[in-house]
């Protein structure tokens, strides 16, 4: 049986590769989520207070229309993803309990902050 | 520019946290300074190419790419950290003895210095990519010029630098006998909490289950946002809020690492036994 550790150097990087490879092509589409936009322009979230139905998952769109990058990041909610300028990022987040998770843009902290609610 | 300086520092700290514990753990290897400036140097190029292609990369993989990467290079830091324990319970023994003489070198064999290396140019990758995609957003839209964004920038990264040099000057003062025994446990640690985030990673792109959305909630004691709670995140992979699954890939590596680094030491102490007969 082949072990991680009987194999040479060359022969892990490959595995890995391998591996990476077919992660990422191999990723599900979720059509079927309720589904929420964000739009970040002026280094500001709009709107600022986002509803989202508690105990499903959640498809959080955010279209950053500035032109510098923008990191979405929640700690509370445990997601942190960069948004180029003039890009779109799909955060899932969820099943949530009730209750608000604020959010932040980490390069633009002062002004970028909202939360969500989960009713 | 302050603002700047700050955001800089938090997250050239994680790195530079990881690089100390890595230095204080390889001590009296040789030729450890160029593997660990390799791996640093590698990961401020990684760093720069992962911003330039930061657009393609938030595109990949259905819009995960940036998930899958950082899950991927975290793992990757996981094996190599692991490997290092492992290898120290091979031979740690032998190094704790004879460091200090001159021109020792370590047993023949594999050494784990470039997986060191790796681990070094994944920490750097993983914070650096971010900062220097900041500092391209300040650099495009500030009105305080470039000298005010690099007096920041450089301010934030000495900050980071220095706690990291406290961190390995604290690690060296601790008695030789007992040195590889501390970094041995922090690397453990530091491979678990890695292990922990790379989950976080996973769950954000939706390819594992969070498996509970807050398993304990301390955040009324400390979260990740203070300074010591980003330390106490790097050293020991805190989290004030974890998924199920973040734990169980912390416990999982603790166990998994553990009974590699027990099965091979009590390998070498039946050889050795044997050898002494």
């Amino acid at each position: 049986m082949v072990s991680w550790r009987s194999l040479s150097l060359p022969a892990r990087a490959a595995a890995a590769a391998l591996i990476a490879g077919v992660a990422f092509t191999a990723v599900p589409a979720r059509a079927d989520d309720p589904t929420v936009r964000i739009t970040i322009k002026d280094h500001k979230f709009d709107p600022e207070v986002v509803e989202v139905p508690a105990g499903v998952k959640v498809t959080v769109i955010v279209k950053n229309e500035d032109s510098t990058p923008e990191e979405f990041e929640s700690t509370e909610l445990r997601r942190e993803k960069v948004i180029p300028g003039g890009q779109e990022g799909t955060i899932y987040i969820g099943p949530l309990r009730p209750g608000s998770y604020e959010f932040f843009g980490d390069f633009n902290p002062k002004t970028a902050r909202g939360r969500i609610v989960a009713k | 520019m302050l603002a700047t300086a700050i955001i800089v520092f938090r997250e050239v700290l994680e790195a530079s946290l990881i690089i100390s514990i890595v230095l204080a753990a390889s001590k009296g290897l040789a030729g450890r300074n160029t593997w660990v400036g390799g791996g640093i140097a590698a990961g401020v190029a990684g760093a720069v190419l992962v911003a330039v292609f930061a657009e393609a990369l938030a595109e990949a993989a259905a819009g995960m790419g940036q998930e899958l990467f950082n899950a991927s290079i975290l793992l990757a830091a996981v094996l190599m950290l692991g490997w290092h324990n492992v290898w120290m319970s091979q031979h740690g023994r032998e190094m704790a003895k004879s460091v200090g003489e001159v021109g020792r070198a370590v047993a023949a064999g594999d050494r784990p210095l470039y997986a060191l290396a790796i681990v070094c140019a994944v920490a750097v990758l993983r914070e650096g990519s971010e900062t220097v995609l900041f500092l391209y957003g300040i650099a495009s839209t500030s009105g305080e010029g470039p000298t005010a964004m690099l007096i920041g920038g450089a301010t934030g990264v000495a900050g980071g630098v220095a706690l990291g040099i406290a961190l390995y000057f604290g690690l060296l003062s601790i008695p030789m006998r007992h040195l590889f025994t501390v970094t041995n446990w922090m690397i453990l640690l530091l491979a678990a909490g890695m292990a922990s985030q790379a989950a976080g990673f996973l769950v954000q792109a939706d390819l594992v289950p969070p498996l509970g959305d807050a398993v304990w909630d301390t955040s009324w004691l400390l979260t990740e946002s203070s300074i010591f709670g980003k330390v106490l995140h790097a050293l020991v992979g805190y989290v004030s809020r974890p998924a199920g699954i973040q734990v169980a890939f912390f416990v999982v590596t603790i166990v998994v690492i553990e009974t590699f680094t027990l099965l091979v030491a009590r390998n070498g102490e039946a050889t050795r036994k044997m050898a002494t007969r």
